[in-house]
């Protein structure tokens, strides 16, 4: 039984792993930017949750009502007067610059908010659980991270495949100057998908805060977890990135059930290991 | 209205040190249908890619319907009624044949074409509606991008080697759709190659050479010499 709960917790933690990927799926799918700040804009979102729990006194997950806006704000701002004039033919600008955001980030939270490890508490959910079969206990907390994750990814993909603007994100990906003459701003389409892809940050960065421990310093790590997540699954595919948190989120799970000092480091190896066996990721977007 | 519907005057256009265009002047009526022939690099299509946005002229103006746009970006001109189909089709491969063609309608002019019209002018995009944009034949995505144009209401619409590639009856087909067209009053600029095919389909000709205007002329009135000179310039 302890096995099963190991998967299933790893599952449940797989989401939120998921969640961080999320946004980064969708800014390289659209314009081939790939964020190395993403991970520090998770963190930025949970000290901006922080603040607004502290200074406003709301809960937690009340506070995304208010962050995830803010947050979006910042993504289309920051695409629009910065990362718009990285892009172009070369992959290496945008590295470049979202790499030095990374660490203006970093730094910037540490001045102002100190290396302190900070938590936010969410009240009497975080401890709440039911007992799913014998000996496997599910959190209410992580459970209603899940369903926010499937809902967000759901959600994506709807947007994506099924409205004018999904289709504008897609002609653009496709093909910028084209996109330019049926009359796409492609300058205003980055900066709302970027606009978006914070969104689905401010989610993640309050969901983790509410989790576990953060401080100015852990942004890294959520972006190699976040990265990948994304190439486990495969690129451009957002159910896959889903699968893929979700199959790093039981390697770490399982390897912690082995030895506690496994948990990270199994998750590595079976992305390695998966990026030896099938390099183009599980499920790669087919085209057409 | 101004007499002109698009007027270049003296363009100079450049590709970073590498001038492709010397102070050409056109005029373009309202309504008309207008070739720009030339042979392989002579600036066709660098023109057309300048009337629709994608290159400004360092030098010289571009007026469209009396206003100054030399300046605006593609997704402006477009928005103002100037459309391209671009050399070589350049449909969007994830999208479908339906979604092209509505993402053409992005720029949100009113006017005749709709969805339902573009597919009683091109039937066979009605039965392919749902197919991937790249699964379609040549002349098919020829016949998608002329409508994804479309879409968008122009009234200036600029077709750069639509029958580039295709077999000569398809390239008739697409070519016999043209006054369906223009009957709604649009005006139609038509670069190529084939040069008997552009003169039977327009009222006047602008012949490129080198990035210059080696001749213009009604189409019925140029000879065979004048057009061959101005074409090789020998």
């Amino acid at each position: 039984m302890q096995w099963v709960n190991a998967i299933v917790q790893g599952v449940l933690i797989g989401g939120l792993y998921a969640l961080f990927a999320a946004g980064l799926s969708l800014i390289f799918g659209v314009m081939r930017l790939v964020n190395i700040a993403h991970g520090d804009l998770i963190v930025l979102a949970s000290y901006l949750a922080l603040v607004v729990v502290t200074t406003l006194g709301l809960d937690p997950l009340t506070s995304l009502v208010i962050v995830v806006p803010a947050m979006a704000v910042i993504g289309y701002a920051l695409q629009r007067l910065i990362l718009n004039r990285t892009l172009g033919d070369d992959l290496l600008p945008p590295l470049l610059v979202t790499f030095g955001l990374s660490v203006i980030i970093q730094n910037g939270l540490l001045e102002w908010f100190t290396a302190d490890s900070r938590k936010l508490t969410a009240g009497a959910i975080e401890v709440q659980a039911f007992q799913a079969l014998p000996g496997v206990w599910i959190g209410l907390l992580p459970l209603l991270q899940f369903a926010v994750t499937i809902a967000i990814i759901g959600g994506l993909q709807l947007l994506f495949y099924r409205t004018a603007f999904g289709r504008a994100f897609r002609a653009t990906s496709d093909d910028p100057s084209v996109a330019q003459l049926m009359g796409l701003d492609t300058r205003h389409v980055f900066a709302l998908a970027m606009a978006l892809s914070l969104a689905v940050v401010a989610v993640a960065g309050v969901f983790l805060a509410v989790r576990a421990n953060f401080d100015p310093a852990i942004g890294p790590a959520r972006l190699i977890y976040g990265f990948e997540a994304v190439i486990i699954g495969g690129l451009g595919s957002l159910w896959g990135t889903l699968a893929g948190g979700i199959i790093l989120g039981v390697a770490q799970a399982i390897g912690a059930q082995i030895d506690p000092g496994w948990q990270v480091l199994a998750g590595h190896l079976v992305f390695i290991a998966i990026l030896a066996v099938r390099p183009q990721g599980l499920f790669p977007k087919v085209q057409g | 209205m101004p007499d002109a519907l698009l007027e270049a005057d003296a363009l100079d256009v450049f590709y970073g040190d590498f001038q492709a265009l010397f102070g050409v002047s056109l005029t373009i009526a309202p309504g008309e249908v207008v070739a720009v022939i030339g042979a392989n690099g002579a600036g066709k299509s660098t023109l057309l890619k300048t009337f629709a946005g994608q290159l400004h002229p360092r030098a010289g103006t571009l007026r469209f319907a009396g206003e100054a746009v030399g300046t605006l970006p593609a997704f402006a001109m477009v928005r103002r009624g100037v459309a391209l189909v671009p050399e070589g089709r350049r449909l969007f491969p994830s999208l479908s044949v339906e979604e092209n063609l509505l993402i053409g309608a992005q720029a949100g002019r009113p006017g005749p074409w709709s969805l339902q019209r573009v597919f009683d002018l091109f039937p066979i995009l009605a039965e392919r509606r749902r197919q991937p944009s790249m699964s379609l034949s040549g002349g098919q995505q020829q016949m998608v991008a002329i409508a994804r144009a479309l879409m968008s209401n122009p009234q200036l619409l600029l077709c750069d080697e639509i029958s580039l590639g295709l077999a000569p009856i398809v390239v008739k087909e697409i070519y016999d759709r043209l006054p369906a067209i223009t009957g709604e009053g649009l005006s139609l600029v038509i670069v190529e190659q084939d040069i008997v095919q552009a003169l039977s389909a327009a009222r006047r000709v602008y012949c490129l050479q080198e990035g210059r205007v080696a001749l213009e002329g009604d189409a019925k009135s140029l000879t065979r010499e004048a057009v061959s000179a101005a074409y090789f310039g020998v």
